[in-house]
Order: C-alpha cells, then sequence, then structure tokens
C-alpha cells in the first residue's frame, strides 16, 4: 500500500507491515476523537515513525495515488480538523 | 472511518471532480498539466519568498547584535565613569534586546525549515510533472475509449494528490511568512523609533543614553580641566613671575571659556 506522510512524501508499505500500522492509526484516531493533544501528537509521531520504518519512499517519477495520506509531523487537531473539515482547503 | 483514509478519499475526490467534469478524459491530461505548470511557478515563488523572508531576519538579527554589542560597551563605559544607574539602564535594554534575538532566531530557524521543505517539494514536483507530461504523451498517442478512462484517472489522481500536498506546503509557508512579516515590521519600527537602540542608524545621532553618558563624561573631563588649570596656575602673592603663555596658557583659557 502507498502511503503520503503530507509534506514529506510518499511511501510503498509491504501488507506485512498494515496490521501494525492500522493498530497504530487506531490509536491515533482515539486521540482525535477525545480531542487530546498531547496524546495525538505523540501517536502521530509513532505512527509516522513506523510508516518511514517499514516503507520505502516512492520514486519522484511514479505517479500513484495513495491509500492512505497521514498529516505531517507538526500537525496539530486544529490542522487535522480544518483539513478533514472542508475539502476546499486542500488545493491543487 | 479513520482520519487517514478520509484525508485520502479528499485528495480522491479532487482528483476525480475534474475528471467527471471532462466530456473526453483526454482533455483532463491537458488540464491537469497546465495546473500543474502553475503550481510549479507558485511552489518556486513560494520558496523565493520563504526565502526573503528569512534573510530579514538575519539581517535583523545582525543589526540587534550590534545594539546589544553597544549596549555592552555603554555599559562599561558608564561603569567607569561611575554612573551605576547609566550602566543599570544599558544592561537593562541589552537585555531586553537578548530576548528579542531568541525569539527571532527561533523564527529564523523555523523559516528555514519550511525553505528547506519546500525546496524538496519544489524538486519532486517537478520530477513528476516531467513524468506526467510522458505519460500523458503516450496515452494520447495510443488512445482507446475502452481503457483510457482508467488510465487518465490514475495519472490524474497520482498527479493531483502531489499537488495537493505542495499545494498545503505552499499554504503553510505562507502563512508563516505572513506572521514572520508583521512581527519583523514591529522590530523594525522599534529599531528605528531607537527604543531598542540601533546602534547602525547613521542619521537619528546618539541615543538618549549615549546623551547622558557624553554628558557624565564631559562633566568628569571639564573638572579634570579644572583641576589641571588650577595646578598650572602659578601660587598667588609669591612673586612677579611672568605666566607661561606659550607652554599652553591659551589653549587652556579657550577651554575654560567654552
Amino acid at each position: 500500500m502507498i502511503i503520503r506522510i503530507l509534506g514529506e512524501g510518499q511511501y510503498r508499505v509491504p501488507d506485512s507491515a498494515l496490521g501494525e500500522l492500522n493498530a497504530l492509526d487506531a490509536e491515533v484516531q482515539a486521540a482525535v476523537d477525545t480531542g487530546d493533544r498531547a496524546a495525538f501528537h505523540a501517536r502521530l509521531g509513532d505512527l509516522l515513525a513506523a510508516v518511514r520504518a517499514r516503507g520505502t519512499g516512492v520514486p519522484d517519477a511514479e505517479l500513484t495515488a495513495s491509500g492512505l495520506v497521514l498529516p505531517g509531523a507538526d500537525s496539530d487537531l486544529a490542522d487535522v480538523a480544518a483539513l478533514l473539515g472542508d475539502e476546499g482547503l486542500i488545493p491543487g | 472511518m479513520s482520519i487517514s483514509r478520509r484525508l485520502a478519499d479528499l485528495f480522491r475526490i479532487k482528483a476525480n471532480k475534474a475528471l467527471d467534469r471532462a466530456e473526453d478524459p483526454r482533455e483532463v491530461l491537458d488540464y491537469s498539466y497546465e495546473r500543474q505548470l502553475e503550481m510549479l511557478t507558485k511552489v518556486r515563488r513560494g520558496v523565493a519568498d520563504v526565502a526573503t523572508s528569512r534573510k530579514r531576519l538575519d539581517l535583523q538579527l545582525a543589526q540587534l547584535q550590534q545594539a546589544a554589542d553597544k549596549l555592552g560597551e555603554q555599559a562599561a563605559q558608564a561603569v567607569d565613569v561611575g554612573r551605576d544607574d547609566l550602566a543599570r539602564e544599558a544592561l537593562t535594554r541589552r537585555a531586553a534586546v537578548t530576548a528579542q534575538m531568541d525569539e527571532i532566531t527561533a523564527q529564523r530557524d523555523a523559516l528555514s525549515g519550511e525553505e528547506a521543505k519546500l525546496t524538496t517539494a519544489a524538486t519532486r514536483l517537478q520530477a513528476r510533472v516531467e513524468a506526467f507530461r510522458t505519460r500523458k504523451e503516450t496515452i494520447k498517442a495510443t488512445y482507446t475509449a475502452a481503457e483510457a478512462q482508467t488510465r487518465v484517472g490514475e495519472a490524474v489522481s497520482g498527479i493531483s494528490e502531489e499537488m495537493g500536498d505542495v499545494g498545503l506546503a505552499v499554504q503553510r509557508a505562507e502563512d508563516r511568512t505572513a506572521q514572520m512579516q508583521a512581527r519583523a515590521g514591529a522590530i523594525d519600527e522599534l529599531l528605528t523609533s531607537g527604543a531598542l537602540q540601533d546602534a547602525t542608524a547613521t542619521t537619528a545621532g546618539r541615543d538618549d543614553l549615549q546623551a547622558a553618558l557624553d554628558a557624565a563624561r564631559g562633566d568628569q573631563g571639564v573638572d579634570r580641566e579644572l583641576a589641571a588649570l588650577k595646578a598650572a596656575r602659578p601660587a598667588p602673592a609669591v612673586g612677579g613671575r611672568p605666566e607661561p603663555r606659550a607652554v599652553g596658557g591659551r589653549p587652556s583659557d579657550e577651554e575654560a571659556r567654552r
């Protein structure tokens, strides 16, 4: 699966890693649901680190849409809410 | 659904909208390509803007450093002439200048980070736009209606997501730059008003602290000259010895008159 980290690029992650990533993704989601900013930052950091560790960078010349798109490491809850709240916010 | 899936969907929806609008999917290829070139221009301008702002902060840091150095010298001079009050004032101002420098340094580092990210993003987008152009020509050359929709869709959603990502980075950098500009403007005003004491200002003349210091040193200088004058005077009523005019009597007279 291809996963994009916003502001960083795309990673191709083997299916074998998806279980682990899904578990981490669920923890990020839990932090979003409870509005826990500190937990969100920490869990997002864990998830991004796992994607970088398990995945390999997609070459620049390759054009593929991503299955998952993750906020960048320095995003906070407000950034994510803004991204999701209004699809018009994503330019391009 | 998790935010990562929702985000991916948002990017996909965005790409599909363009596809759905077009009667011939090949139109989308040209349209998308134009948008890509626009985005490339935008991201390059973004890199240039951030660099300009970063340089402005570098300049301000240099000016503030000069001001801090001068205040340090002034404090030392004040101590030399026994004016602890002026020394205290100079050190207080220097502390304020140093605090400003810390904040600006943090901002400058943040902008440098944005600059690096945008530069990388521009390089990546450039490569992908090039790949898109190649694929666009291939699809057009071997076009069959049956497979066009899929192949155009793949190419467009791939590049569209990249553009969305880069667009967000540009927006972010623009926001940061705007915040920084407002702050930098305020600091420029402080510097020119002399409140932070702009040591580099050549037109503003001397600042109030320097004036007080000069006055204190001037008083001391006058005291010293007065003492020298008194010492040079012949003791009164000891005899008719003429005054030694040539050796320094005249300049002393002039100084005493000033």
